[in-house]
């Protein structure tokens, strides 16, 4: 599959990168090429991709990165922050006029899914703000375009205000804001025809209906799966127009949706809700994050990291690392380590969070059960430190002792031990390889 | 003779209206790449790392598969390498020159629809929503009504607000008649009565619109599945054509389009709409060549008339067109 995504793309680049001990400028480089393949895969914009990269790099090539311990990890935070700045940071609401109504204009290419998006947000303005709009039929183009809206309002039981398709948008939108008056609506959303941005005809009239109507929300809406152009097209309607915010349709598909990124980045201006099915209530307000992650394809991989970051002590993980490679670890360090990834939260959660985890085979079945870990935190815990710096001392009678103290039964911790003593073995050949050269990337599962 | 002079020579043997209609729907992506392109040559004199780099971008910019990217760029290098070129200027040859290779391959091209000679041709238009469906069903049939033959419509789009009565209106323009059930009705039965009546009047071709869906959705393309499993059970040998319509302003996500439908409804052809815009559709080039589904129609404008048939040399040359004319000038 092509779309594969930045974080299996960083990690198979870090691969390379790992036995080195430190990450170059020129390592820097050839993960940034990965970056840079990863955002274009996702249609974002390719200026925007390269000024990003730039950026990033920046970033990494400094301190916080080449002397982390993870430095591929901490690249993808470094693209992720930016990413996330990028589109915004906080959530932008719709606006309300002082003096009722508010006008909103919908305004797109054809086919982005203007009427839909318009039903839904007269829904959603109806539900959570208890707002009171009116619908306005002012596609007079594109046939049956009226009737789909007033078949959405007939389903919302929402009025639609239409003049027909023999009367100019201009003239119906401002009867509509006239009528919306008389009756009290607090919202006039305009549903406008779809249009491409090079037609200077069809623009005018745009222009003309924003003259008329003045509006308070000119909403670009925009196809989620747009490629290169989108950011042509979004700048376009906005130099002509003046757009106030942006909505993204269609994002319950399975395009990565860097059309988004790219648009916001350019126009400046913030993306306000998103389309997620084509029921009426499918309309969610935007959240950057998520968002960033979409576009890098790493699931929720994300906040894995950040939990990781938050929970695990460098300097820890480096002295623990050092006892692995020395193969001198005893059963405290491998406690505390456990210690460390519970903190994070239940494993079977973290591992889910994993991208690529649900096609691993087996992963799937391997039940990681948060009682085991206690229980091994339990018989460790029953040990004298004597004990846990050296288990090959433990005999039959302490190993009764500590299953008496712990409440477990004497074969787990047998079972413990062993699983111990191999793990100890399995370091050492590691350790024999990596100084054959043949490093093969040893890492404590957290890291 | 030059590559591009050949070609255009051959274009210029075709029929020049339909050249000059398809370049002018290719204006701006022309102004896109060619300005680009040529830009770019007048840069670099000479050809090196940073200009293929470059050269990388501007395809890219145009939607252009990026693994095709990446092979046309490797190519290329080996192409200049071989014949020696240092000059940027010839690259320009080779450049569309790979471009219509790649897009062909080893097949022969079959852009022409697949029409019986006798009896119902059925055709099914499936995508993703808005891309154009039915405003390409109603330019279909106004192109087959033109030719002479007796057209129907099947309202098959029973789930979206208004789709009964936006093909209604198309058939009403082009007059044809358009066989439907209510809204919220099951599409097979629509197909399945449309067939009876194609029968019935002795109709030479039905043409099927689906409700627009996002190919993710599992239940909804195993709806797709059914209606073209009812068509099959009718008709042996029908549905004759699965176009699958696909907006030139999609980028990279078109070829998951074009893999997911494929598999669940066969497509035998590619529509290209909207290219009356400003986007390229450059994914077209990546799909003929992963998927071996070739373009038959472009989408150049909401009118009736505005359907062309896909020629992929004009394709290209319309992408570059601005190439051709100042190469002939020096
Ligand atoms: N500029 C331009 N617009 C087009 C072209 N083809 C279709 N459209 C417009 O695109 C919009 C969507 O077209 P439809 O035919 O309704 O698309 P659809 O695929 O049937 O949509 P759904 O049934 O909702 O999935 C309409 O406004 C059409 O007029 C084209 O080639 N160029
Ligand atoms: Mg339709």
């Amino acid at each position: 599959m092509a779309f594969e995504g930045l974080s299996e793309r960083l990690q198979k680049t870090m691969q390379k990168i790992r036995g080195k001990g430190k990450v170059t400028e020129a390592d820097v480089k050839e993960m940034m090429r990965e970056v840079r393949l990863a955002l274009l895969y996702a249609d974002v914009n390719l200026k925007v991709v390269k000024s990003f990269v730039k950026k990033v790099s920046e970033r990494a090539v400094g301190q916080e990165v080449m002397k982390s311990l993870t430095p591929g990890q901490q690249v993808i935070k470094v693209v992720k922050d930016e990413l996330t700045e990028l589109m915004g940071g906080e959530q932008s609401k719709i606006a309300t006029a002082n003096k009722p109504p508010t006008v909103v204009m919908m305004v797109g290419l054809q086919g982005a899914g203007k009427t839909t998006t318009t039903g839904k947000l007269a829904n959603l303005l109806r539900k959570k703000y208890n707002r009171k709009p009116l619908l306005v039929a002012a596609d007079i183009y594109r046939p049956a375009a009226i009737n789909q809206l007033q078949t959405l309002g007939k389903q919302l039981t929402l009025p639609v205000f239409s003049l027909g398709d023999k009367v100019s948008p201009v003239e119906i939108a401002t009867k509509a804001i006239e009528k919306a008056k008389e009756e009290h609506h607090d919202y006039v959303l305009i549903d406008t025809a779809g249009r491409l941005h090079i037609d200077e005809n069809l623009m005018d009239e745009l222009k003309q209906i924003k003259e008329k109507v003045n509006p308070d929300e000119i909403l670009l809406v925009v196809d989620a799966m747009t490629g290169q152009d989108a950011v042509n097209v979004a700048q376009s309607f906005n130099d002509q127009l003046g757009v106030t915010g942006v909505v993204l349709t269609k994002l319950d598909g399975d395009t990565r949706g860097g059309a988004a990124l790219s648009i916001r980045a350019v126009t400046e201006k913030p993306i306000k809700f998103v389309g997620m099915g084509e029921k009426m209530d499918a309309l969610e307000p935007f959240h950057p994050e998520r968002m960033a992650s979409r576009i890098l394809g790493m699931g929720d991989v994300l906040s894995l990291i950040e939990k990781a970051e938050a929970t695990i002590d460098e300097e820890k993980a480096k002295e623990l690392e050092q006892k692995m490679r020395s193969a001198s670890l005893t059963l405290d360090d491998f406690l505390e380590q456990l210690a460390q990834v519970r903190n994070m939260g239940p494993l079977d959660e973290l591992l889910k969070m994993l991208p690529g985890a649900n096609k691993m085979k087996g992963l799937n079945n391997l039940k990681i059960d948060d009682k085991q870990i206690s229980h091994v935190e339990a018989i460790i815990q029953s040990m004298t430190k004597e004990e846990k710096e050296h288990p090959e001392i433990i005999n039959a009678s302490r190993r009764r002792r500590i299953a008496k103290g712990s409440g477990r039964p004497v074969q787990e911790v047998n079972r413990l031990l062993k699983q111990f003593e191999e793990m100890k073995k399995m370091m050492k050949q590691m350790n024999n390889m990596t100084k054959k050269g043949k490093r093969k990337g040893f890492k404590l599962p957290f890291m | 003779m030059g590559f591009f002079n050949k070609l255009k020579q051959k274009l210029t043997k075709q029929t020049n209206v339909v050249t000059e209609k398809f370049k002018e729907g290719l204006t701006k992506t022309r102004e896109n790449i060619s300005t680009k392109v040529n830009d770019l040559v007048a840069r670099y004199r000479k050809v090196d790392e940073d200009f293929f780099e470059e050269l990388e971008e501007i395809l890219i910019q145009a939607d252009v598969g990026f693994d095709t990217v990446l092979e046309l760029v490797d190519e290329l290098k080996m192409e200049v390498k071989r014949r020696n070129i240092q000059d940027s200027v010839a690259v320009r040859d080779i450049i569309v020159e790979k471009l219509v290779e790649i897009y062909k391959g080893d097949e022969e091209e079959i852009n022409t629809l697949n029409i019986q000679n006798d009896g119902l041709t059925v055709i099914l238009f499936v995508g993703v929503n808005g891309v154009g469906k039915t405003t390409t069903i109603g330019k279909l049939a106004h192109k087959f009504k033109q030719e002479g033959k007796k057209v129907l419509l099947a309202a098959g789009d029973t789930f979206r607000a208004g789709a009964i009565e936006q093909l209604e209106v198309w058939g009403e323009r082009v007059g044809v008649d358009v066989i439907k059930q209510s809204e919220g009705s099951d599409p097979a039965a629509v197909m399945y009565d449309a067939i009876q009546a194609a029968r019935a009047r002795d109709t030479d071709i039905l043409l099927c619109d689906t409700a627009g869906r996002l190919q993710n959705k599992v239940n909804l393309m195993k709806e797709l599945e059914k209606v073209k499993r009812v068509i099959e059970r009718e008709i042996p040998g029908a549905p004759h054509e699965v176009l699958l319509v696909l907006d030139a302003t999609t980028g990279q996500n078109a070829m998951v389009q074009a893999k997911q439908f494929k598999e669940a409804t066969d497509v035998t052809g590619i529509v290209l709409t909207k290219l009356d815009g400003t986007a390229k559709g450059g994914i077209v080039i990546a799909i003929r060549k992963e998927l071996h589904i070739p373009v038959k129609f472009v989408g150049l404008g909401e009118k009736m008339d505005d359907l062309q048939e896909f020629n992929p040399e004009q394709y290209v040359y319309g992408l570059f067109a601005g190439l051709v004319e100042e190469g002939d000038e020096e």
